[in-house]
């Protein structure tokens, strides 16, 4: 039988810290479920148990809030996440050539890994670069003015 | 030209720690405010008519007001929405990335005057030079002494955290910013009541924009008659303007409140790219109506803009060219708005889906005369008063103007079964 999971301790200890702050631990739900993406990468099934189960919540009430915002992955990610602005400045600006060029380069789709578990590639809204679009983030950075042919390059520095 | 916002903001060099910032006048506003009654702040406020830089332009000082100042309250909370999300909008960036201080300030004299005493930051987490720049900033105000309890032996206490969020539009609403920092589901509130009598955790809370609180420390420091006179427009202030789309220069610039769109384009914005013919514009995000040649000399104030039949919104504007297709752009904005709507009320929920997909048969070329009707029957069924919150309103906007400056586009999709843009 597998070992039941757990939370690690300095997740815990970062999650208690949160949990402080607010009237009831439920609260922190949000900063917890960011605590533990930054560790594991992504919230598992069992990972949003043992949350729950923590915070005093059902692990279906827990879900809801999960799926509601788009930067709580509820499925693995690869190792860098890029994040696409399709809005309305970028759209005028041509951000669609840059989706078909990254589709190419990395043979996924709005949504997919590679296979190789290096990228996922996700829509994102209005990234607040609208002056220099189309723009990008690769991780925690942002990349505007982008040209479709700068793109094999940007990604060739993200292994 | 005066700018009391960016004046402090140069990206030849880092943004000012808190001991520059103190040294061009940094903190002097709130020094002083420790030393005024709460109301009195309120007032000042409320007199020089600073109105929410947000996008709906309510009189600041007027939304403290409802604040109750007696009783006993657990805790009050003064927020500063930085949930920036709107599409065409990159203002509150530049005034975070670029002196976070200012804002910590003009946080400070909200919370002062309200008498909260714990405000949150609710960053937008693509956000992430503007998050280290908070961070820094809030631990250097700490350790100064400007925030903590006591504060400068005034007897006054408050604390500050950076929240920053897991995305979704809706959040930018302040009722679902509530429900977020609460860590539940980002859907509004019904109103009554109101934030300011029960809001985060059920405690008396104001929601204050990025570039509103920006505002206050010079404000307090000059005065509301200063304040009126730096407009040249119906409304008091400065604006941060912002032009996107294919002109020659898009950037952001700090003017006077009530300059003309004409100017800001032309002699801002520097005109149209070589080969691009000006078709309209989004004044103030992507959910404001759209303004054409007749209104270049509109000046971009709030009520100026608004008898022009559109919203000056958060004064970034988006423009529309000729080589881009009118039915594609709204389709791109109609896209967004079903993708974000938080699912709560009805209309909303299965009425922006059914207009994006409207506007795709008809960019596609399926489009049939019947489609038009349909579409102005929800910019009707998803108005004002139809819906929970505005997300749908503002979503019919550009989508109700669009389909009176630019019908013949439409048409023509319909008649020929194609997009003229795409083939």
């Amino acid at each position: 039988m597998k070992a039941k999971q757990s939370l690690t301790d300095s997740e815990i200890a970062a999650i208690e810290k949160e949990i402080l702050r607010v009237p009831l631990p439920r609260a922190a739900c949000i900063e917890a479920m960011k605590i533990v993406q930054e560790h594991r990468g992504w919230i598992s099934d069992d990972t949003l148990t043992l949350l729950a189960d923590h915070l005093g919540m059902s692990t279906a009430e827990l879900d809801s809030i999960a799926t509601f915002y788009n930067l709580i992955f509820r499925e693995p990610v690869g190792r860098h996440v890029i994040l696409l602005c399709d809005s309305i400045s970028c759209y005028v600006m041509g951000y669609e050539k840059i989706y078909l060029t990254l589709s190419d380069l990395l043979h996924i789709r709005f949504g997919e890994t590679t296979a190789d578990g290096r990228f996922t590639l996700l829509p994102n809204v209005c990234l607040g670069a609208c002056d220099q679009a189309p723009a990008m983030m690769i991780d925690e950075d942002t990349y505007p003015r982008l040209q479709a042919q700068q793109l094999a390059h940007i990604l060739s520095t993200y292994p | 030209m005066e700018k009391p916002l960016t004046q402090h903001i140069s990206f030849n060099r880092p943004a000012f720690h808190l001991k520059d910032y103190e040294r061009v006048g940094g903190y002097e506003a709130f020094r002083k405010c420790l030393t005024l009654p709460p109301a009195e702040i309120t007032a000042l406020v409320q007199e020089s008519d600073l109105k929410g830089r947000g996008g709906a332009g309510f009189n600041t000082g007027m939304k403290w007001s409802f604040v109750p100042m007696t009783g006993d309250y657990r805790h009050k909370y003064l927020i500063a929405n930085a949930d920036e999300m709107e599409p065409g909008t990159f203002k509150d960036r530049m005034l975070m990335e670029g002196n976070p201080h200012q804002l910590l300030e003009g946080m400070m004299i909200a919370a002062y005057a309200i008498q909260a005493d714990i405000s949150y930051v609710f960053l937008r987490w693509a956000y992430r030079k503007a998050a280290r720049l908070l961070d820094r900033a809030i631990a250097e105000a700490y350790e100064a002494g400007y925030l903590g309890s006591n504060i400068r032996k005034s007897g006054y206490g408050l604390e500050m955290y950076l929240h920053t969020g897991v995305g979704r539009y809706i959040c930018g609403e302040e009722t679902a910013l509530l429900n977020a920092l609460e860590g539940k589901r980002a859907t509004p509130r019904s109103k009554p009541p109101f934030p300011q009598i029960s809001g985060l955790f059920g405690q008396p809370t104001i929601v204050n924009n990025v570039e509103t609180l920006c505002n206050l420390p010079p404000l307090l420091n000059n005065g509301p008659d200063w304040y009126k006179s730096l407009s040249r427009g119906q409304d008091a202030g400065t604006k941060l303007y912002g032009v996107s789309g294919h002109v020659k220069k898009p950037g952001l610039w700090e003017l006077p409140m009530g300059t003309p769109m004409e100017e800001l384009l032309q002699d801002y914005a520097g005109g149209m790219q070589d080969g691009y013919q000006f078709r309209g514009a989004l004044p103030g995000g992507a959910s404001t109506d759209f303004l054409v040649h007749q209104h270049m000399s509109v000046a971009l104030d709030y009520q100026s803009v608004a008898a022009a039949g559109s919203r000056l919104g958060t004064g970034t504007m988006i423009v529309l060219d000729d080589r881009t297709c009118p039915v594609g752009f709204v389709h791109n904005l109609e896209h967004f708005f079903a993708q974000e709507s938080c699912g709560w009320c009805t209309p909303c929920r299965e009425g922006l889906p059914w207009t994006e997909k409207i506007l795709h048969s008809i960019e596609e070329g399926r489009g049939s005369p019947y489609d038009l009707e349909l579409l102005s029957t929800h910019c009707q069924q998803l108005g004002p008063g139809h819906t929970f919150c505005a997300l749908a309103p503002g979503a019919m906007e550009p989508l109700q103007s669009v389909l009176k400056y630019f019908r013949e586009d439409f048409e023509n999709h319909i008649t020929y079964h194609r997009c003229p843009w795409r083939h």
